[in-house]
């Protein structure tokens, strides 16, 4: 287990549990534990609703929507039974947010779950933990239990009468597309994890065919803490219409990796410089990927830019979830976009043509270029592949793939044509894969 | 729904709200292409050909998901979409191999379609396609892996459509792959070392058919020819009641011509692109080395080939002499459930007027004559099988539609699903069909008697209904389900028959919005019955007194010997000849040889059945396939048989009846009334090819007669019919000659009633969805796949639990 870093500059909303003890039900209550749960059950749904608006909270798996306007859409009456889905499927590569707040704070998840349920009107949550994240079940599902046998779930939690909530906990089995939230409910329900066509959108259609309101696990876990500090006090600690902090999970080539909780607007810069100490080893600084695996890399120079949702977006980027992987001199994008586009390849569900054969058919190409076989048009043929999957895909998982790959080839295209000319990576991070072997002769 | 208006190509469009854009764009006459979409399945948004430019929506949008809306302003051609397209081809091209010069679907392949519509015909990858072995999952269905290109229409069609589910996903991304439901290591199907996957289902092949490239191909048809060599001939599939259209793919070879292939891609006729495992793949049968090619004649106690003239005289003259010494009555005939309708109107009026006997019968398979006694001056209760498709409620009684009728239990299940039509279903075995029903009722055996006095209102026979799983109780709520049904269709299983099946009919048609249907077994089962293949009725199921068709033929008013009293008669040494076309009954009613010891028999057929083998005189006849005329099914659906394919030394029954007419001297032109016909049905090869001079433009020359008008045309015979044969009066001969199905109610005013008729008469053959009663052992095809189902697949599954 990584020991808890900290930093002056964090404003620990989420994360000020973190480190003690708090996985403990009565040490969790004795920090300000059940009292929101308590709190939103006498003020009801509709204060609920609109406090989360008021705190400008955004979606933090990494599309960044307004968690209180979701909450909002789903129908205030309904013949099939509501449900509440948190997605603990933290998947995307360079994010190690969600394992924390499991790990540290497992009741805080199990609150805004409950809370979130009593704002649409549902009786039945599931938390829905990745399948790598298996050492996790047995914390996060002690937490529920003793949340049971405090009354906290169960019927008539905190003693009120005709007021039930059930939790009910689920793994995944290993498949980054059911992070996705209609995959997941197609994992959840026991198929095969292959994203819905939408609409209809999961407020209205969602699990099992009910209005379901699926929020990334960091996400729920704020909503005890926006209702006990106010939905305006947390907006504050952000910038417009990007409210509160949010965990960042700073990883790759800095002196102290690790994740901090950074309010929302905060400098790309200091939070690699200040925040994470820095370049290691005193080296210089390539290029940053902000928001996960998924989101367009930054040059070198174009880290001044603040954290938040849309100046990220104005930067050409996204602030996705959360997971800075900052890149030193030493590495070779050739490298970085080989070893990406080998995991949305793998992760890639099959479902639709684009993703499918446009994955597969970078990788095959990177694989061979990475080998020392490529040509120029190699580079021009991965930039078209790649343009032609965005935005053509069944799910966000084409774009996911394509568009940091966009990134490579177009502000690194020299690093590509110097790899042409000869040019190596002083420390090789992956093993040169002999070209031409067809991968999957035999395999099935 | 309300319609809305919306723009599409800047044309100003309506359609119904809620309309798909993809089908509200069709039906405008304006494409959009797609590979994962197939109407009437679920909707997928896989294969991403479908986007669109829809305006003020941020992306290209798939038009096979998107719902028109008012105002809506849509693209559908530009050089943004062309290029979308273009490069999902490149990419699925990258890994489809490019083997079109062999495929089987090359020249009827939509990836090519697409591929020549968007120029995506540059390649940029360097790296070897990914391979996979092809694989044969059955004797019909071979999967050829990389060809695959994911649109997941087969996986739907089996699910969705077939309600088997015989086929999935495998694996994800690019190694994802359709896979079949018997697994390589369960399957015991062991190949150069290697277990292979099975397909355990109903082999229908509509995977194969719904495939928009080679990748799932036919055992059958695989490699044997490019389409553009074949002709493509619409006709009528020659096995159940259900009577799918089908069109056939016929090449020539050197004894007149082989089909190779039967599908109705063109979604045209009743069955839209339906056809089972029969329909698509049994028509082997005709090209069997057993064919019979030449006539036979008993020569010594061997029967052996002759010439037709000889055959023909030889027959003919016995007859003449048979019915001058011992009488017209000392002769009986039976007649075929695949014979068309006008070589059974004609068989019967040989019987009645050129013979002068009622002994004609034929091998009932349903009690249709109860039926339209039923129905008789109740015009509209007779149900058409497209009104499988569209009723709010059916109520199935016996029978097994998936077994018997598969296109009935294709319609049912379509209507399920995409109409929410509730089913009601009892029967003495869990049907398959029983997963679509909102209520089943298992009854004891052998008591669909009681069952059908217990829905007439009998309630003192609900305790004799009940199963151990169904109590008296679930009876009564299945009837007062069913009664509260304000509109509802009725399936009636050939097991119920007789008086059974007249106090049905008795009390149902008293009920308002109440259709009925009785499901016979052949191909032309009703058309028999409808021709008055009876000894009791004439065709119409007319009287034999009094009525015109009866004044008409001027023919014996008492009635003839049925079927089994025929046998009886021969094996007492009163049946001087029995002359029996298409039919096989000595297997099929288990009758003694030595029975027809002393009876002179004339048989024409494909093959040397049971009852062909007893003959004195074997005329070779065609099939289904090489003939045309016309065929009813168990609804009274009427469709037009075409002409599809040609075997040398054969000959229609038809042609074969009027000959032999001819040969006891009667006068042709009171036997057909040719003259006016449509035209000549003779081919030309058939003469020259049989090693004979054209008899027929040489016997026309000399009556000094055009060839179209010969009494060899079934058309000329259709005059008669409906002239004379109440309900067939309203066909639309434009209609029949465009292929379109025509309902022929059997309810026509002043039927006579007659007595019940014996039960053992109709004897149901319990054809399953791999057999058609004495062609299934000729056909090659289903021997197989009787034996994969029965050995390959279910030993090794049950052994694997």
């Amino acid at each position: 287990m990584p020991t808890l870093v900290s930093h002056p500059d964090e404003v620990k909303v989420l994360s000020r549990r973190f480190g003690l003890g708090a996985a403990n039900i009565e040490k969790y209550i004795e920090l300000d534990g059940y009292k929101a749960t308590q709190k939103a059950i006498a003020e009801g749904p509709e204060w609920i609703i609109n406090t989360m608006k008021a705190s400008g909270l955004r979606g933090r798996g990494g599309a960044g929507f307004p968690t209180g306007m979701k909450w909002s859409f789903v129908p205030k009456v309904s013949e099939k039974p509501k449900y509440i889905l948190v997605n603990g499927d933290e998947s995307e590569p360079g994010t190690c947010k969600d394992h924390l707040v499991f790990r540290e704070d497992p009741h805080a998840v199990i609150e805004g779950t409950i809370i979130a349920g009593l704002a649409i009107g549902s009786k039945m949550g599931f938390i829905y933990l990745r399948g790598e994240y298996r050492y996790l079940l047995n914390i996060v599902e002690k937490a529920v239990a003793d949340a049971y046998a405090k009354g906290f779930l169960g019927k008539n939690i905190f003693g009120n009468e005709g007021v039930d909530f059930d939790i009910i906990t689920q793994t995944g089995a290993g498949a980054y597309e059911v992070g996705e939230e209609s995959a997941l409910m197609e994992s959840l329900e026991g198929k095969r994890g292959i994203p819905r066509i939408k609409p209809p959108f999961p407020a209205v259609v969602g699990l099992y065919g009910g209005p379901t309101v699926i929020n990334n696990a960091e996400t729920i876990a704020n909503a005890p803490h926006i209702l006990l500090m106010g939905g305006e006090a947390f907006a504050k600690l952000g910038t417009e219409r990007n409210g509160g902090t949010r965990l960042f999970g700073i990883s790759g080539h800095v002196e102290r990796p690790g994740v901090y909780e950074l309010p929302m607007g905060y400098s790309l810069r200091k939070a690699i410089y200040d925040v994470a100490g820095g370049i290691k080893d005193g080296k210089q600084l390539k290029a940053v990927v902000p928001g996960g695996a998924s989101c367009p890399i930054l040059k070198a120079d174009e880290i001044d830019v603040g954290l938040d949702f849309d100046q990220m977006a104005k930067a050409g980027t996204m602030l996705g979830s959360g997971g800075i992987v900052v890149l030193d001199e030493t590495v070779s994008i050739v490298e970085f976009a080989l070893r990406t586009i080998r995991f949305y390849q793998h992760e890639s569900c099959g479902w639709c043509i684009p993703c499918r054969e446009g994955t597969d058919w970078i990788k095959k190409t990177l694989t061979r270029f990475h080998a020392g076989g490529g040509t120029k048009k190699d580079i021009d043929n991965v930039q078209y592949i790649a343009e032609n999957m965005m935005g053509r895909t069944f799910c966000p998982l084409g774009d996911a793939a394509a568009m940091p790959t966009l990134g490579f080839v177009k502000k690194f295209r020299s690093e590509f044509e110097d790899y042409l000319a000869g040019a190596r990576p002083a420390n090789p991070l992956i093993q040169i894969q002999p070209v031409g072997e067809p991968e999957h002769a035999g395999a099935h | 729904m309300a319609d809305v208006t919306f723009i599409v190509d800047g044309k100003t469009l309506t359609a119904p709200a809620g309309t798909l854009l993809i089908e509200a764009c069709k039906s405008h006459g304006i494409e959009i292409p797609a590979f994962c979409y197939y109407p009437g399945l679920s909707l997928q948004a896989a294969c991403r050909m479908c986007v669109v430019r829809i305006e003020k929506q941020p992306k290209l949008a798939t038009a096979c998901t998107t719902t028109v809306a008012e105002g809506m302003n849509v693209t559908t051609e530009s050089p943004e979409i062309a290029q979308a397209r273009k490069a999902t081809l490149q990419l699925l091209l990258g890994n489809h191999p490019l083997d079109c010069p062999v495929c089987d679907a090359g020249g009827e392949c939509e990836l090519q379609d697409m591929t020549f519509k968007y120029g995506a015909a540059d390649s940029f990858y360097a790296e070897p396609k990914n391979h996979r072995d092809e694989q044969k999952w059955s004797p019909v269905v071979y999967f050829d892996r990389p060809r695959c290109i994911l649109c997941y229409r087969c996986v739907r069609m089996c699910g969705e459509g077939m309600d088997i589910f015989a086929l999935g996903v495998a694996n994800r991304g690019a190694s994802s792959i359709i896979a079949p439901n018997v697994p390589a290591h369960l399957s015991g199907v062991v190949e150069n070392g290697t277990e292979l996957a099975q397909l355990d289902c109903e082999q229908c092949g509509m995977c194969i058919d719904a495939c928009p490239v080679g990748a799932l191909t036919s055992g059958t048809y695989r490699y044997k020819t490019r389409p553009w060599e074949m002709n493509h001939t619409a006709t009528v599939c020659t096995h159940c009641g259900d009577g799918c259209k089908t069109t056939l793919g016929v090449r020539s070879v050197s004894d007149g011509s082989e089909i190779l292939r039967g599908d109705n891609r063109d979604k045209s006729g009743m069955n839209g692109d339906f056809l089972c495992n029969k329909g698509r793949y049994a028509f082997d049968f005709a090209n069997n080395i057993e064919r019979l090619t030449s006539p036979l004649i008993r020569k010594d106690g061997k029967l052996t080939p002759v010439s037709w003239d000889e055959a023909l005289t030889f027959a003919g003259n016995k007859l003449r002499d048979l019915r001058q010494d011992r009488g017209p009555n000392s002769i009986g005939i039976i007649g075929s459930n695949r014979t068309t309708n006008e070589e059974n109107y004609l068989l019967q009026k040989f019987a009645r007027t050129v013979i002068g006997t009622n002994n004609i019968d034929h091998h009932r398979t349903a009690d249709y004559v109860t039926f339209a006694n039923a129905l008789a001056g109740k015009p509209g209760m007779a149900a058409s099988q497209r009104d499988v498709l569209t009723a709010p409620a059916i109520m199935i009684l016996g029978g097994d539609p998936t077994n018997q009728a598969p296109l009935t239990a294709w319609n049912i299940r379509t209507n399920v699903r995409l109409n929410k039509a509730r089913v009601y279903i009892a029967n003495h075995e869990q049907i398959k069909l029983a997963r679509q029903a909102k209520n089943f009722a298992q009854i004891a055996p052998f008591s669909y008697g009681d069952l059908t006095k217990f829905i007439a209102g009998d309630d003192a026979v609900a305790d004799t209904l009940a199963h151990p799983s169904y109590p008296a109780q679930a009876f009564h709520d299945f009837r007062a389900a069913v009664r509260a049904e304000e509109s509802l269709l009725v399936l009636i299983g050939s097991e119920i028959r007789g008086a059974d099946l007249a106090c049905l009919l008795a009390f149902g048609t008293t009920l308002p919005n109440r259709k009925f249907a009785l499901l016979a077994d052949y191909v032309n089962s009703r058309g028999a019955a409808d021709m008055g293949l009876f000894p009791d009725v004439l065709p119409g199921y007319q009287s034999l007194a009094g009525s015109t068709i009866a004044n008409e033929y001027a023919a014996a008013d008492s009635p003839g010997l049925d079927l089994l009293a025929m046998f009886d008669a021969a094996a007492a040494g009163n049946l001087s000849a029995l002359y029996v076309v298409g039919s096989n009954p000595v297997k099929r009613y288990g009758i003694d040889p030595a029975t027809l010891k002393s009876t002179f028999l004339i048989v024409q057929d494909l093959f040397l059945t049971e009852t062909a083998a007893l003959a004195d005189v074997v005329f070779p006849a065609a099939n289904l396939y090489e003939k045309a005329g016309s065929v009813t099914n168990s609804y009274g659906d009427l469709q037009l048989v075409t002409k599809a394919s040609d075997k040398a030394g054969t000959r229609s029954d038809f042609e074969l009846i009027v000959r032999l007419a001819g040969h006891m001297g009667h006068d042709l032109k009171t036997l057909v009334p040719f003259g006016k016909g449509l035209r000549s049905d003779m081919g030309q090869s058939r003469g020259a090819q049989s090693g004979e001079a054209d008899r027929h433009s040489v016997w026309m020359t000399a009556n000094n007669l055009e060839p179209k008008t010969s009494p060899f045309d079934p058309f000329a015979i259709l005059d008669e019919i409906q002239r004379l044969v109440p309900g067939y009066d309203k066909l639309l001969r434009l209609q029949l000659l465009s292929g379109n199905d025509q309902h022929i109610s059997p309810a026509a005013d002043g039927l006579v009633q007659i007595a019940a008729t014996r039960k053992d008469l109709v004897l149901p053959s319990s054809d399953t969805l791999f057999t058609s009663g004495s062609l299934t052992r000729y056909s090659p095809m289903l021997q197989d796949v009787q034996r994969h189902q029965s050995t390959e697949v279910a030993d090794h599954l049950a052994s694997a639990d």
